[in-house]
């Protein structure tokens, strides 16, 4: 379980977050819509430590992620996490991308984490390409690689920060896929997007960020059809047309 | 001894001054590489202005030329401090630190090209910091870094001549003494470039090897 109370984050002057409270249970799928600036891919990097915040608390499992004496490298092994930019390591194969943190991390032998790779790989549909540099695929190859990346760490969650929108509109379908698969099986997920229909499609549950406050958060339903609050309103009239 | 034709003797007394070239060469390549690291990453990794009197240190031996370098550290080591150090140790010495503050710059700006978004993905699969370095940073780095490397370490052979100043009689002082007594100059001096370009070109041709394969991903 993940659970963010009255999380607050400044980047200078600007205050990002200014009180998050939100509570992930396990197997639940969330996604976070938002206008850019709204603080949404800032709360997932608080999630896993890679950002400080200002003031409130983030537990993961029960730890809390930023108090001193957590070690982030142990909890971030229970943290997938996949950003826009794929960040393919490109002096490593496919396999070996995937195979490096199992090893150096987990300290699984290379054998082991081969075939833990050759699985995840063969998951994401890229079972084809284990030898090729990350430099040889597309776009959304690269972004399928990563998600395979972060799942050879067998994470309890998985963190996915609009890893759709640096694609080009054709690779788009095949990244949304891999994440309805996770989805359906059962994978706790919180996911970053601006892709409504997967939204809708895939949510237990959506919140919508604005100006750094989760304005509200319901069943996609709610949101889509039926919100209460009139900028969620005023927002999916706009994404929607 | 009072021969005026070039003898098997001379062409021996040569390929000394070249394994002397060679040697200060390689040492001072050696770890002037691995200070350099040390620095460049410690430059790096503390910002410019925790770095700044290391900073200012490596800029000295920058912009100093080798020459002055090599007497003013001869007379400080001799004469105020009392040493008694060999001049190959001596130019061995100061051709490391002049080799460390070229090779620090180069680290830096190669540590500095690898993309924050990469080094952040390492960090979020669990990886410490050291296992970022290790595993990340440095061989993409090092793609980087190799050919301004492989020119500073063919630079720092060149200007190795000028230990002759804390009498090391490397190559290009073995041709001088050579052609004093043979007044040959020009044969002399292709040959001593023929010398420095043996040793050069294979290093050249190495790094260019190297960035070939490396370039396939």
């Amino acid at each position: 379980m993940i659970e963010i109370e009255n999380v607050r984050k400044s980047f200078g002057p600007l205050e990002v977050l200014k009180g998050i409270d939100l509570t992930v249970k396990k197997g639940e799928v969330l996604t976070i819509i938002g206008g850019s600036g709204s603080g949404k891919s800032t709360l997932l990097t608080c999630i896993n430590g890679l950002e400080p915040i200002d003031s409130g608390r983030i537990r993961v499992d029960g730890t809390e992620v930023h108090a001193r004496g957590t070690d982030l490298n142990k909890l971030r092994r229970k943290l997938g996490i996949v950003f826009q930019q794929w960040n393919a390591f490109p002096h490593l194969t496919v396999i070996e991308n995937v195979m490096l943190a199992p090893r150096k991390v987990l300290g699984i032998g290379k054998a082991e984490a081969a075939a833990i790779a050759e699985k995840q790989l063969s998951h994401v549909g890229l079972g084809d390409k284990l030898d090729v540099y990350p430099s040889r695929l597309s776009g959304g190859q690269q972004q399928r690689m990563a998600i395979a990346r972060a799942l050879a760490m067998s994470p309890g969650y998985m963190l996915f920060d609009e890893v759709t929108s640096a694609l080009d509109p054709q690779l788009v379908g095949e990244v949304l896929d891999t994440l309805r698969m996770l989805a359906s099986e059962g994978m706790t997920m919180i996911c970053v997007t601006h892709e409504m229909k997967f939204a809708r499609e895939v949510s237990d549950r959506v919140a919508f960020f604005s100006k750094g406050v989760m304005a509200e958060i319901g069943t996609p339903q709610q949101i889509f059809d039926a919100p209460l609050n009139a900028e969620t309103a005023a927002f999916v009239k706009l994404t929607q047309d | 001894m009072f021969e005026t034709a070039l003898t098997f003797q001379d062409m021996m007394f040569l390929a000394q001054g070249a394994v002397q070239t060679l040697l200060v060469t390689a040492i001072a390549v050696v770890l002037g590489t691995a200070l350099g690291i040390i620095f460049g990453v410690f430059r790096f990794q503390v910002g410019p202005w925790w770095a700044a009197p290391l900073t200012f240190v490596l800029d000295v031996f920058r912009s100093i030329p080798l020459l002055i370098q090599l007497v003013l550290a001869n007379a400080f080591l001799g004469m105020v401090l009392k040493l008694k150090l060999s001049g190959f140790t001596v130019a061995c010495g100061v051709l490391t630190l002049y080799t460390a503050a070229y090779c620090a710059e180069i680290v830096r700006g190669a540590i500095g090209a690898v993309p924050s978004t990469t080094r952040r993905a390492a960090r979020s699969l669990g990886m410490s910091w050291r296992q970022d370095m290790a595993y990340i940073v440095l061989p993409l780095a090092t793609r980087v870094a190799l050919p301004s490397w492989i020119g500073l370490a063919l630079g720092v052979m060149k200007d190795s001549a000028l230990v002759y100043i804390v009498q090391v009689t490397e190559l290009l002082k073995s041709t001088q003494i050579l052609i004093t007594r043979l007044q040959e100059p020009l044969l002399l001096l292709i040959i001593c470039g023929a010398f420095y370009f043996v040793i050069s070109f294979p290093i050249a041709r190495f790094g260019g090897y190297l960035e070939k394969r490396w370039s396939n991903d």
